[in-house]
């Protein structure tokens, strides 16, 4: 099936307007991508005629947002092929889902001496709450490093793997550079030495095929945003066996099962990690955007991107003083470089001028900058709303502002 | 000498011939940051660095009689020309001319508009350390 992208276009209402007088090109989909029109609906919906607090009301409304709300649950299970919905935890986001492991699982179970295995290619949120928990319990906090063209040394990492290695959390897919990292391998090396394996799958899950019992990782977190869903939703999957053995996070509301003064149980799984009135009318659109993925398709999602990501590489790689930065052989659709000369702080600025949006800086992967040697570059993240046009409009763009520093 | 005000009218006048074209505007403010001084190599150094700029910005002063001169330099070539615009309106002035400034040519010619609001408040600590550098340098003339 080749897609019709102008009907796709027409399902995502922030796609057409102007930016600075040009038509907007949004080139900042890892960042966030857009939200098709059935996900804004499906908000407005939820508070023109379901607005009520979910669990534990004996009415018609509250009863009704509940099945909603677990119905999103259940599509999650399927979107990730996770064994029972009770694996899937609403969080606020890939953040927090990360430091929920940390904090619950990382502070019962690792001790003095232990390591942790993280790579080169973390986002921030990916190492710190790591730091934080090897200060805490003295743990130490190993890096596995990576090759100029920013992959992962799969060598390196099994020298790291010893008794001590306790956990290893890792990133699916770079979001600073788009690598996609041999994770199964990995799980599975982790695995022979009895090291649980956290996957950051925040870049992953809106490119590929995710089956969380195929790759066998015992945690996979994710946010909505990324994946056409609402902003400040965030899953946690985790393996029955490990969730219920891990402590709750939060105290309040929802996560227990009764209290009194001298002691509190705690309710079951999913429910114990989800202490407080969670995100209802985002959780509820959420499924929204998951029926947009799979009536799109996954795999042409893919096959249209990579597409996008060839044409980017074509059509930049013509411009003068174009420096890729990221060139692994396994790639999801984003383009990362420099202009030679240029910081890329002006070269996004310019770029803005002209309608195009992207990201600049670090992208939050300083080490991983550090690495690489670079301040930080451009980033040029396509989705598949995007078109090949669109590209070429970037590359006219590029070549213009190349020029002021390479003639 | 025009006064701080003059000068400012005078870039607020400089914008008004560039238009709403925010790309021919941005690549004017590129040239003239390349037209800003060179900075003395021996003054980049971490203390003259600004803090809460994205961009890496350093600023020095030489005091010339009763006067401060500003050297400025960033790592980026807009916000260069943000600097050299500051320093074309309160380099070589007294501190007490400096301390009283109303800048209001930024708004004016909508730089929060054009360099987006994470840059506004980098400009904003470089005034704020510009006038820093004004009332220490007005204390020590006083004693
Ligand atoms: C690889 C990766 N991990 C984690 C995050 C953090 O996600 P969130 O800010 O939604 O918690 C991001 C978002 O940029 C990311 O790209």
């Amino acid at each position: 099936m080749s897609l019709n992208i102008e009907e796709i276009r027409a399902m995502f209402p922030v796609l057409h307007q102007e930016v600075n007088g040009k038509p907007l090109i949004y080139f900042d989909n890892a960042a966030t991508t857009q939200k098709p029109q059935s996900v804004l609906d499906s908000l407005t919906g939820y508070y023109e005629k379901d607005n009520s607090n979910i669990h534990r009301g004996a009415h018609t409304l509250a009863d009704r947002a509940t099945r909603y709300y677990e119905e999103t649950r259940e599509g999650v299970k399927n979107f990730i092929n996770a064994n029972e919905s009770a694996e899937v935890i609403f969080t606020k986001g890939t953040t927090e889902s990360i430091n929920l492991v940390a904090s619950s699982y990382g502070r019962k179970f690792i001790t003095k001496g232990d390591e942790i295995i993280i790579s080169t290619l973390e986002h921030h949120s990916n190492i710190v709450p790591w730091q934080m928990l090897c200060e805490e319990k003295e743990a130490t906090l190993k890096i596995i490093p990576i090759n100029d063209r920013g992959e992962i040394l799969l060598e390196e990492f099994e020298n790291l793997l010893s008794d001590k290695t306790k956990f290893v959390s890792i990133v699916h897919v770079s979001n600073a550079l788009g690598t996609i990292n041999p994770v199964k391998k990995i799980i599975k090396k982790a695995h022979q030495v009895g090291a649980m394996v956290l996957l950051d799958g925040a870049q992953s899950t809106n490119h590929l095929d995710i089956d969380v019992q195929d790759l066998d990782c015992d945690f996979l977190a994710f946010s909505a945003h990324k994946l056409y869903g609402p902003t400040g939703l965030g899953i946690l999957y985790g393996k029955r066996s490990l969730l219920e053995i891990m402590p709750p996070y939060q105290g309040g509301g929802e996560m227990i099962k009764e209290v009194t003064f001298a002691k509190t149980t705690y309710n079951e799984i999913p429910f114990k990690f989800e202490a407080g009135t969670p995100n209802i009318a985002d959780v509820i659109a959420f499924q929204k955007a998951l029926d947009f993925i799979s009536f799109i398709g996954k795999s042409n999602i893919k096959k249209h991107e990579d597409e996008l990501l060839d044409h980017a590489n074509e059509a930049f790689g013509q411009i003068k003083g174009f420096v890729p930065v990221g060139t692994a052989a396994e790639k999801v659709s984003v383009v990362s470089f420099n202009i030679n000369g240029m910081h890329p702080f002006d070269v996004g600025v310019m770029l803005d001028a002209n309608g195009i949006a992207v990201r600049t800086g670090h992208h939050c992967t300083q080490p991983l900058m550090q690495r690489l040697g670079l301040e930080g570059t451009v980033r040029a993240s396509f989705s598949v709303y995007n078109t090949k046009s669109e590209i070429d409009q970037m590359a006219l763009s590029l070549a213009k502002i190349a020029k002021i520093k390479n003639k | 000498m025009s006064s701080i005000q003059d000068i400012q009218n005078e870039i607020i006048e400089e914008f008004e011939i560039l238009g709403e074209d925010k790309e021919s505007t941005i690549y004017y403010i590129m040239e003239l940051g390349g037209q800003l001084p060179k900075f003395p190599e021996e003054e980049r150094v971490d203390e003259n660095i600004i803090k809460g700029c994205q961009s890496k910005v350093w600023l020095a002063t030489r005091e010339n009689g009763d006067k401060i001169q500003y050297l400025a330099d960033s790592n980026t070539d807009i916000t260069k020309g943000l600097i050299s615009l500051l320093i074309r309106v309160l380099s070589g002035r007294t501190p007490q001319e400096i301390l009283k400034a109303d800048l209001d040519f930024i708004d004016k010619i909508g730089m929060g508009n054009i360099i987006g609001s994470q840059r506004s408040n980098g400009l904003s600590a470089m005034i704020k350390q510009m006038k820093l550098y004004a009332l220490a340098y007005q204390a020590k003339q006083n004693v």
